[in-house]
């Protein structure tokens, strides 16, 4: 595929998170954050365990392409690009008429379709909470897991420089 | 180091009333692709387009279909008054992501879906002596291509002659184009859009009304 979300790259200018005011939009962001970051085979059970599929139609097919990462040195320093990632997206609507995107990293087509299934499904107010407490606490929960254990991993071979005083002005 | 994606989740775009682009976008496009490369090649000649799509109010089939196969992030596209509504502008930006401009000079493409008040020709960007093809392609919707007034066309990629009948062009239209074609290389091309039917209308075409 050489499809690229080319629009994904000059919109959000990363000054600042338009989210962070309006409420419903932090928790979306939430969600779907933790969505993106969950792996597939979670997913794929948490989908499987689902009660009422939903029937839905494609916005935009799931497709393949790059954007452009970009940081800021200790989070508020000059902005940089980082450097470029794979990332598949896709747009759905449900039969019921919310509409679910799903933008994840890498090239899995299936967990970018999951991610927008549960995306749309969790802008139904009736089923939020439900789906918030069997979907996306568990899923944020080994999130948070997996990314302990990197981090005890890393920290567990950490090294500390010392410089040593050589005296050279005395 | 935290890390500011420029992913915008929802992109500022209102994906309520969003409707569906093109089935499957690399096939379907090609398809049109070679559709209005057939209608360019033969001017007058109404050419079928495949790809059934519906896109949002005023947009006809073709015009959606020429859209989306034509439009993209590096052709801005100048749209008249009457299709310029939120839905349609969502409709782009989501799934051809072309910037809208407001001045038709700074057009690549121009979409018209009320003939009647569209700008003079003139007004879209007619490209320069060293980069003619800089010049602005229109999409002109018209509300039929068989009921208006008989034109004869001639010049290349035509026999002898071929007859159109778009309907709903303003009276300085015909005019317009002989002006247009005086000045070829340079000058716009029109696609006239109608149904699922697109006709094109190439500069180096001669119309007599």
């Amino acid at each position: 595929m050489d499809a690229a979300p080319r629009s994904a790259a000059p919109q959000g200018d990363g000054q600042s998170a338009p989210g962070e005011r309006d409420p419903a939009q932090a928790a979306r962001r939430r969600w779907m954050s933790v969505l993106a970051k969950a792996k597939l085979n979670e997913l794929e059970s948490a989908w499987e365990d689902l009660a009422q599929k939903p029937a839905y139609d494609w916005l935009r097919r799931p497709e393949v392409g790059m954007v452009m990462v970009r940081a800021r040195t200790g989070g508020t320093g000059g902005r940089f690009n980082l450097g470029q990632m794979t990332v598949t997206r896709c747009a759905l609507r449900l039969a019921s008429g919310e509409a679910g995107l799903g933008y994840v990293q890498g090239r899995s087509k299936r967990h970018a379709e999951l991610a927008a299934l549960f995306d749309a499904l969790l802008q139904d107010e009736g089923r939020r909470g439900e789906l918030e407490d069997s979907v996306i606490a568990p899923l944020e929960a080994s999130h948070l897991d997996r990314r302990t254990a990197r981090s005890r991993k890393a920290n567990s071979t950490k090294v500390n420089f010392f410089t040593m005083v050589r005296g050279e002005n005395e | 180091m935290a890390l500011a994606t420029s992913l915008n989740a929802s992109g500022g775009i209102d994906t309520a009333e969003l409707r569906p682009g093109l089935a499957d976008p690399v096939h379907d496009s090609q398809h049109i692709f070679r559709g209005l490369l057939t209608a360019l090649a033969h001017p007058g000649r109404p050419v079928t387009l495949p790809g059934d799509v519906a896109g949002p109010e005023p947009l006809d089939p073709a015009t959606t279909a020429v859209a989306l196969t034509l439009l993209d992030y590096d052709t801005p596209l100048w749209i008249d008054w009457i299709a310029d509504t939120p839905p349609l502008r969502a409709y782009l930006k989501f799934h051809c992501g072309c910037p809208l401009v407001e001045r038709s000079q700074d057009a690549a493409f121009g979409l018209v879906t009320d003939p009647e008040n569209m700008p003079r020709l003139a007004l879209f960007a007619q490209g320069r002596d060293q980069y003619p093809d800089s010049s602005a392609s229109l999409l002109l919707q018209v509300p039929s291509l068989e009921e208006g007034p008989a034109v004869t066309l001639k010049g290349p990629g035509i026999r002898e002659t071929a007859t159109i009948r778009p309907a709903g062009l303003p009276d300085w239209f015909w005019n317009d184009w002989r002006l247009n074609a005086a000045q070829f290389p340079l000058g716009v091309d029109i696609f006239f859009t109608c149904g699922r039917s697109v006709v094109g209308l190439p500069r180096s075409i001669l119309a007599e009304g």
